[in-house]
């Protein structure tokens, strides 16, 4: 069937494009979508060229949700809501697919969900209630991230989980730390951050710390650096200035950068490293489960929300963009009419 | 109940270097109207599809979409009429004999050679017809449209800030369609090619939906050429 999808023809510059899909799966209308840093880099032409030119054009955002329209297979209704999976395995393989060389990712690798319709297979879309609210629901794919990465810290340590820092006051560095306080009620968590507007909305956290500003005796058992970019080198080296031996330290935050990290004080105190990218469908049910037992979060995450921008035509999505990247903060929904 | 309307009546006289109507012809590895049906054969909330053409095609259509869409007793196909208000007469009728008409029911009509419409313009028509009884889908004029009476000569350019060019789908309640169109005198009748227009004549309002620059009508030669490209360099 013929399909019109909205691809970033080079940079700052949308286009409409006929593609055509097959009615194999199940076709999604996207409702609600939400702009990761990811999508601005390409937006904003920051990738390096080589990469630009082999990726566009290419239709962005990786995180969102829609309602089923088909499913030849019956799996879902017509009108059930529903989260789309952004990771799309094309192979099986010994490690996380969301690791894995064999897997495609939208917005990246293909074509992400700024169209008319979609088509995924029905394992990369997963029901949601009916009242999960959408601005929140929009940006699951950026929680699950959090969540994926948290469970591989679970399978991990060996070593306390009583505190717990998050660097970063940011988005991720908000979901993270909300997680970890869901899913260790009885853990510490610290966050660790360089502005204090921000810093102010972690109440829920047990501390806050501007990263200038913390106690000599403070230490933690693990760290989640959420930081990324340059900034991510400061971070890394504190959190093994205050590391107890044998903890663990989760990498959230990209880097168009390499990183210089002081490997003496990692030998010294046994730490261990894990990356964290990306998620799969177990996170994704995870997620949706933890949402649905834990309705209050979505009161904590509706303060992630700091733009909901009407896409009626590319114009409106090309200012949505340029207004996302003036936010300091937050996330921007696009409420997608096109 | 929700009908869709799929107007595939035209003998395509403008097309040229072939006797096959334009909605019959491949785009890509399907014919143009298989293309269009697909859009609204997706759809839940389209109960029926009527597929008007002419009489002469329509055991073709009833192959093409056993051939492609498969079996489909929600898909029918109904010969259209000389004028483009006949086959849309002609879609009431079989409506009001098979399933009856109550004052909810919608008609959305769609030209056959439109095969890029997309399932938000589709969505946007229910809605519209549904709140407003009766819509048009446009797109914001992009020439300057120039007015001149004797061809030669120009008469007046209007502001083109107000002009629109007109697409498909158009959608209607049907009771109201169908009492207007049963109010025209045969003067009236004449003139009035444009389902819209009947509205507009009788002083109804007909809501705007936002058409997409990408749902053009294949009338020309170049136009499937043109699509068939777009198409083809989808595949590259």
């Amino acid at each position: 069937m013929i399909n019109i999808v909205y691809r970033l023809k080079s940079p700052k510059f949308f286009e409409e494009s006929i593609d055509e899909i097959e009615l194999d799966g199940v076709v999604v209308r996207p409702t609600f979508l939400s702009i990761c840093q990811a999508d601005q880099r390409y937006y904003q032409g920051s990738r390096p060229a080589e990469i630009l030119d082999k990726k566009l054009p290419m239709a962005l955002i990786h995180e969102g949700i829609g309602e089923v329209v088909f499913d030849g297979e019956g799996n879902f209704k017509s009108g059930d809501k529903v989260v789309m999976i952004p990771n799309t395995p094309c192979g099986e393989d010994v490690c996380r697919l969301n690791y894995s060389y064999k897997s495609k990712f939208r917005g990246s690798g293909f074509d992400g969900f700024t169209s008319d319709l979609i088509k995924l297979e029905a394992d990369r879309v997963v029901k949601l209630p009916d009242d999960f609210n959408n601005h929140v629901s929009a940006f699951i794919e950026l929680i699950t991230v959090a969540y994926q990465g948290i469970s591989k810290f679970d399978e991990l340590t060996i070593t306390p989980k009583d505190r717990l820092g998050v660097w970063g006051d940011g988005n991720l560095g908000f979901i993270t730390s909300l997680l970890l306080k869901v899913i260790y009620p009885e853990s510490e968590v610290i966050i660790f951050g360089k502005h204090q507007d921000n810093l102010a909305l972690f109440s829920f956290t047990d501390e806050q710390y501007r990263i200038h500003d913390v106690p000599k005796d403070l230490v933690v058992d693990h760290g989640f650096e959420c930081v990324g970019s340059s900034a991510s080198q400061t971070a890394i080296e504190q959190i093994i200035d205050l590391i107890n031996p044998q903890g663990t330290i989760n990498l959230f935050g990209v880097s168009e950068y390499p990183i210089p990290i002081n490997t003496r004080m990692i030998l010294e105190k046994g730490i261990t490293i894990q990356g964290n990218s990306r998620s799969e469908r177990e996170d994704f049910i995870g997620v949706v489960k933890l949402l649905d037992e834990n309705p209050q979060l979505f009161d904590y995450l509706e303060k992630l929300v700091t733009n909901v921008c009407e896409i009626n035509s590319l114009n409106d999505l090309k200012e949505a963009f340029d207004q996302d990247s003036i936010s300091k903060f937050g996330k921007t929904i696009l409420k997608w009419n096109k | 109940m929700i009908f869709a309307a799929i107007l595939a009546g035209g003998i395509g006289s403008r097309m040229g270097g072939t006797d096959t109507p334009k909605q019959f012809l491949d785009l890509g590895d399907k014919p143009v109207i298989i293309h269009t049906i697909e859009k609204f054969a997706i759809n839940s909330k389209i109960d029926k599809i009527i597929v008007l053409t002419p009489q002469n095609f329509i055991n073709h259509t009833n192959h093409l979409i056993e051939e492609y869409i498969g079996e489909n007793e929600d898909i029918v196909v109904i010969e259209g009429g000389e004028t483009r208000n006949d086959t849309l007469i002609n879609s009431i009728s079989y409506i009001d004999e098979n399933f009856g008409i109550d004052d909810d029911s919608i008609i959305v009509t769609h030209d056959s050679v439109r095969p890029f419409v997309t399932h938000r313009i589709i969505e946007d028509n229910i809605e519209a017809a549904k709140r407003y009884g009766a819509c048009d889908t446009v797109v914001p004029a992009t020439d300057t449209i120039v007015e001149s009476i004797n061809g030669r000569t120009i008469e007046s350019i209007p502001v083109r800030d107000y002009y629109y060019q007109g697409q498909t789908p158009q959608s209607f309640n049907i009771k109201k369609l169908f009492n207007l169109i049963n109010s025209l005198t045969e003067e009236e009748s004449n003139i009035l090619t444009d389902a819209c227009k009947i509205f507009a004549l009788k002083d109804e309002d007909v809501y705007l939906v936002d058409g997409e620059v990408t749902n053009i009508k294949i009338t020309y030669p170049y136009d499937l050429k043109l699509a068939n490209t777009i198409l083809e360099d989808q595949h590259d």
